[in-house]
C-alpha cells in the first residue's frame, strides 16, 4: 500500500512561504487568490494490505518524526 | 568546568565552540552523535550550530533521534545543564527539552549579520553574569530561526522568566528580525537547566573581530 502524507503550518501559523507566493500570484495578474499555503507532500510505500495497520503506523510515523505538531498538521490518504 | 560538545553529521561550529569554552578555561570533548553514552564527571552539553542532517525534513528533526540525544534527555532530565546553539536551539526545541518551535524566517532570507540582543532574565545558569536589559552584540547565521509558540505556551514562558533575549536595537527595544514571537532569540526550559538560543556567543569573543560579548554570555556556565 502507499500512504499520502501531506504536512502543513497549522492555521493562525504564518507561512511566509504560501505568503511569497500568493504575491507573485497578485503579481502576475491571477485575481481571486485568496489564500496559498505551502506544505510537503511525504509518499511512503508500505508492505502490508492492512488499511487499518497501515494508517496507524503512519499516524505514529507522523506523531514521531514526520510532522512538528507544534507548528504543524497532516493529513494522511492510503491507497 | 568539563564541557562536552556533540557532533552531527552536518554540525559546523563545534571547533568554535570548543575554543571559546577552552579560552574560558575549561575543558572540552567532542562527543559523536552515535556515542550512547556522554562523558563521565560533564559539567554542560552544548548542542553547536551547523546543518545537522542537512536540515533535511525539518532542521533537528532528524538529529534528535541520535543514540547521544538519548543521553542528552537523561543528562537534561536529571538536572544536567544542556546549551544549543543555532542548530542545537532547533534540535532541543525538536527533541521536547525547550518549548516552542522554530520556523523558516519570515522574509524567507538566510540572515547572517551581527545583531543586538537585549537580556529580558538573568536568574539562570547561563546569563546570570548579564545585566537584565543590557544589550549585547552577537553574530547570527540562520534561515529557520523563527521561533513560534502558542499563547498559552507564550503566557507561561512569560509568568516563568523563561525568555533570556530578544532582538533589539542598540538601546534594547525589540526589533523585528526573523518573525520570532515577540522577537525572542533565546529561552530556556521550565526546570530552567536547558538553554537555546539561534544567535552564536562562541563567535563573539575578540573584538577584533567584532564583539567580546558572548564571552560574559558563556561565563555565566563557569562553576
Amino acid at each position: 500500500m502507499t500512504a499520502v502524507v501531506n504536512v502543513f503550518l497549522k492555521e493562525g501559523v504564518l507561512d511566509p512561504q504560501g505568503k511569497a507566493a500568493h504575491h507573485a500570484l497578485d503579481s502576475l495578474g491571477f485575481a481571486g487568490v485568496e489564500d496559498v499555503r505551502i506544505g510537503k507532500q511525504i509518499v511512503i510505500k508500505l508492505n502490508t494490505d492492512d488499511k487499518a495497520k497501515a494508517e496507524a503506523e503512519v499516524k505514529e510515523m507522523c506523531e514521531t518524526l514526520l510532522a512538528n505538531t507544534v507548528i504543524e498538521d497532516y493529513t494522511i490518504e492510503i491507497n | 568546568m568539563k564541557v562536552a560538545v556533540l557532533r552531527f553529521p552536518g554540525t559546523n561550529c563545534e571547533f568554535d565552540t570548543q575554543y571559546a569554552f577552552e579560552k574560558l578555561g575549561h575543558t572540552t570533548e567532542l562527543v559523536w552523535h552515535e556515542q550512547e553514552q556522554l562523558p563521565s564527571d560533564i559539567d554542560l552539553v552544548v548542542v553547536p550550530g551547523g546543518f545537522s542532517y542537512g536540515d533535511y525534513l525539518r532542521s533537528g528533526s532528524i538529529a534528535r533521534f541520535s543514540p547521544v540525544m538519548k543521553a542528552v534527555t537523561t543528562f537534561a532530565n536529571d538536572g544536567g545543564k544542556v546549551l544549543g546553539i543555532c542548530n542545537g536551539f532547533q534540535i532541543l526545541t525538536e527533541a521536547g527539552l525547550i518549548p516552542g518551535a522554530l520556523k523558516r524566517n519570515n522574509n524567507l532570507h538566510f540572515i547572517s549579520k551581527h545583531q543586538n540582543l537585549c537580556v529580558i532574565n538573568n536568574d539562570n545558569a547561563f546569563l546570570n553574569k548579564c545585566e537584565k536589559g543590557e544589550v549585547l552584540n552577537i553574530p547570527i547565521a540562520h534561515a529557520d530561526g523563527n521561533y513560534y509558540i502558542d499563547d498559552e505556551g507564550f503566557k507561561k514562558l512569560e509568568a516563568n522568566d523563561q525568555i533570556l533575549l530578544r532582538y533589539s536595537d542598540k538601546n534594547g527595544t525589540p526589533v523585528v528580525v526573523n518573525g520570532s514571537v515577540t522577537s525572542i532569540a533565546g529561552v530556556c526550559n521550565e526546570k530552567k537547566n536547558v538553554f537555546g538560543l539561534m544567535p552564536h556567543p562562541e563567535r563573539a569573543l575578540e573584538a577584533i573581530l567584532g564583539s567580546e560579548d558572548g564571552i560574559r554570555m558563556l561565563q555565566g556556565f563557569d562553576v
